[in-house]
């Protein structure tokens, strides 16, 4: 019998949705060890985001009220102290919040990690879990062996749990502190606020590559057909560095990995590095002049084409289908 | 400022695909790949060259010390950070079936007790485990604070400002050392890293330095300092135990041309059902 913790993302003093797929998790390992499992909403807001988690079958739903923005050193110290003692696995969904918090929590608690991981089998009461290295190239299964196991999961392979009814119990946890906090300050969160679906949850992702040559036309010539699309707008880590884009649209090893119903990658060469960020989308299409890019080697359909023609005329066509109905 | 710049030896990242498990499943192999310093921990020692000096006039204004944990070999990778103008390099001996990242972050907690840095310098993951989580473990074990993702450094007042990029967009902490340092890809654009020392008016270029002739030949004779596990207390043995490997399915069906932008949109809504 394993209980899990979840330890929720708050955005702005809300509930962020990518918490739902390590709530998935929970669900899988707290049935399949016959336990159960408890949400800690921690953070400034952390008693409204609660509400946010009551339906989801949840044991318990644990508030820690911490004023401020965003710091391990604030939190960590309070969910290691929920969790010792009292949980065999601590989980968070592997965003940026979920990898910066969770190793720290996990070394307070003399911890093994699992981080990004895409599955967890249970077997006669024992956890194995299946991690992406070498940039998806590789599968390994991990068993991790410490009193608590650390364990953050990758968004596009834990399906966000749908709500189950009934209403779960909250409760407020005592905070504790850390004087590593003391040397540290939040500063600011500076986010570009757009109007198009996030990255991580859209149905259609329309990337560009360095092949675009400027901000400009990022704007001018990928925009409208991300629009038409209804779709989120990526880039690869080449664009990114080049200015072309903010560092946040990055799809890639390092960047945000996504696993839309449709991805569409212009003038992306696909590196490896990109690749391991976006072969899990169902449809993919490379819109390239060089037929022998390796994106073609996970793409579906290829157009050989330049840009700047295809770009605007798929625009124009979509646009028109659509119109049709 | 003292700093010391863990630094891991992968397989050729950009070869990637190449990997191999063998029939078993039991182990994983690069044969045949060039091992390389994992690109972040370059670009952690790069950041670190350019804390500790004066862009334009190449003074050097502290020490730099690259740390590696790995096979005996590994020297050979370490003399690359010791060309770009790292000062000297620790090598804790061990094999990788002995190793995780609590383990890394336990023998790098003793090598930073006994070398006292103000900083600790580190690429945020290592490209071939994917775990992200050495640098955070560590700054817990130290009960420091850390400031992951970097893709700024700026030195205000003994402090340092960092900005980290996250999934929303880029989060600004000033954090006061002794600290852990964990660095992403930007780290080394041309304004990535400010002393308050190199001149606003210097340019340093996109990426990592090359070594130059001279570095090469002087890291020739910099000192690596060869320890083991247990000199580091850290012989425990890993927690985070791998079982199996496999290869990721193949994506199924053959890349399909398409002749113009009329057949795409035709072959995505009617045979894709994918528009």
């Amino acid at each position: 019998m394993t209980d899990v913790l979840v330890v929720a993302e708050l955005l702005d003093g809300g509930l962020r949705k990518n918490t739902l797929s390590a709530v998935r998790f929970a669900r899988q390992v707290a049935e399949g060890t016959g336990g159960a499992f408890d949400v800690l909403a921690i953070g400034e807001g952390a008693a409204a985001a609660a509400s946010a988690l009551e339906g989801y079958g949840a044991r318990k739903v644990l508030v820690a009220e911490i004023e401020g923005g965003y710091l391990a050193e604030k939190y960590a110290p309070t969910i290691a102290d929920a969790a010792r003692g009292t949980y065999g696995v601590v989980a968070a969904t592997a965003s940026t919040y979920g990898k910066d918090l969770l190793p720290r929590v996990a070394a307070r608690l003399d911890a093994g990690v699992a981080s990004d991981i895409a599955a967890v089998s249970v077997e006669g009461g024992t956890l194995s879990y299946k991690r992406p290295m070498y940039a998806g190239n590789v599968f390994g299964w991990c068993a991790v062996r410490s009193d608590v196991q650390v364990v953050t999961v990758r968004q596009t392979e834990f399906e966000a749990a749908e709500p189950t009814g009934g209403s779960s119990p909250t409760e407020t946890v005592s905070i504790s502190s850390d004087p590593a906090a003391d040397r540290i300050e939040f500063i600011s969160l500076e986010s570009v606020k757009s109007e198009r679906p996030e990255l991580t949850e859209a149905q259609i992702v329309v990337s560009g590559g360095r092949a675009l040559k400027s901000a400009e036309n990022f704007h001018t010539v990928l925009e409208p057909l991300v629009d038409a699309l209804g779709a989120a707008m990526g880039a690869s880590r080449a664009a990114c560095d080049a200015g072309y884009v903010p560092n946040d649209l990055q799809v890639g090893q390092t960047g945000k990995v996504v696993a839309p119903k449709l991805y569409v990658a212009v003038g992306i060469s696909g590196a490896i590095q990109h690749l391991a960020g976006m072969k899990g989308s169902k449809v993919i299409v490379a819109i390239n002049k060089d037929k022998e890019a390796p994106i073609a080697q996970v793409a579906d359909y290829f157009l050989v084409a330049d840009l700047f023609a295809a770009v605007p005329e798929l625009t124009a066509e979509i646009n028109r289908v659509k119109a049709l109905g | 400022m003292k700093i010391l710049v863990p630094v891991k030896r992968v397989a050729d990242p950009d070869n990637a695909n190449k990997m191999k498990v063998s029939p078993d499943g039991s182990r994983v192999t690069s044969d045949g790949l060039e091992w390389k310093l994992n690109p972040f921990d370059e670009y952690a020692v790069e950041a670190a060259l350019r804390l500790n000096e004066n862009g334009a006039t190449g003074e050097r204004l502290g020490e730099v010390i690259v740390v590696s944990i790995g096979a005996e070999d590994v020297q050979t990778t370490l003399r690359q950070p010791l060309a770009m103008g790292a000062d000297r390099a620790i090598l804790v001996k061990a094999d990788d079936a002995e190793i995780d990242s609590l383990v890394v972050a336990k023998a790098l907690k003793a090598l930073v007790e006994a070398e006292k840095p103000d900083l600790v310098l580190m690429g945020k993951q290592a490209v071939d485990g994917d775990s992200n989580t050495a640098g955070q473990m560590l700054a817990e074990l130290l009960g420091w604070p850390m400031a992951t993702f970097a893709m700024s450094i700026h030195g205000e007042d003994g402090a340092l400002r960092v900005g980290r990029e996250v999934d929303t967009g880029v989060l600004t902490v000033k954090v006061t050392p002794p600290a852990v340092v964990t660095v992403d890809l930007r780290i080394v654009s041309p304004n990535g890293v400010k002393n308050g020392v190199t001149p606003d008016s210097h340019v340093y270029n996109e990426g990592a330095r090359y070594a130059s002739l001279k570095g090469i030949m002087a890291a020739k004779k910099k000192a690596i300092d060869v320890k083991s596990l247990a000199d580091v207390g850290a012989a425990d043995g890993a927690v985070v135990k791998y079982t199996k490997f496999e290869l990721p399915p193949a994506r199924s069906g053959q890349v399909k041309y398409v002749a113009d932008v009329a057949e795409l949109v035709n072959k995505l809504k009617t045979e894709a059902k994918a528009i």
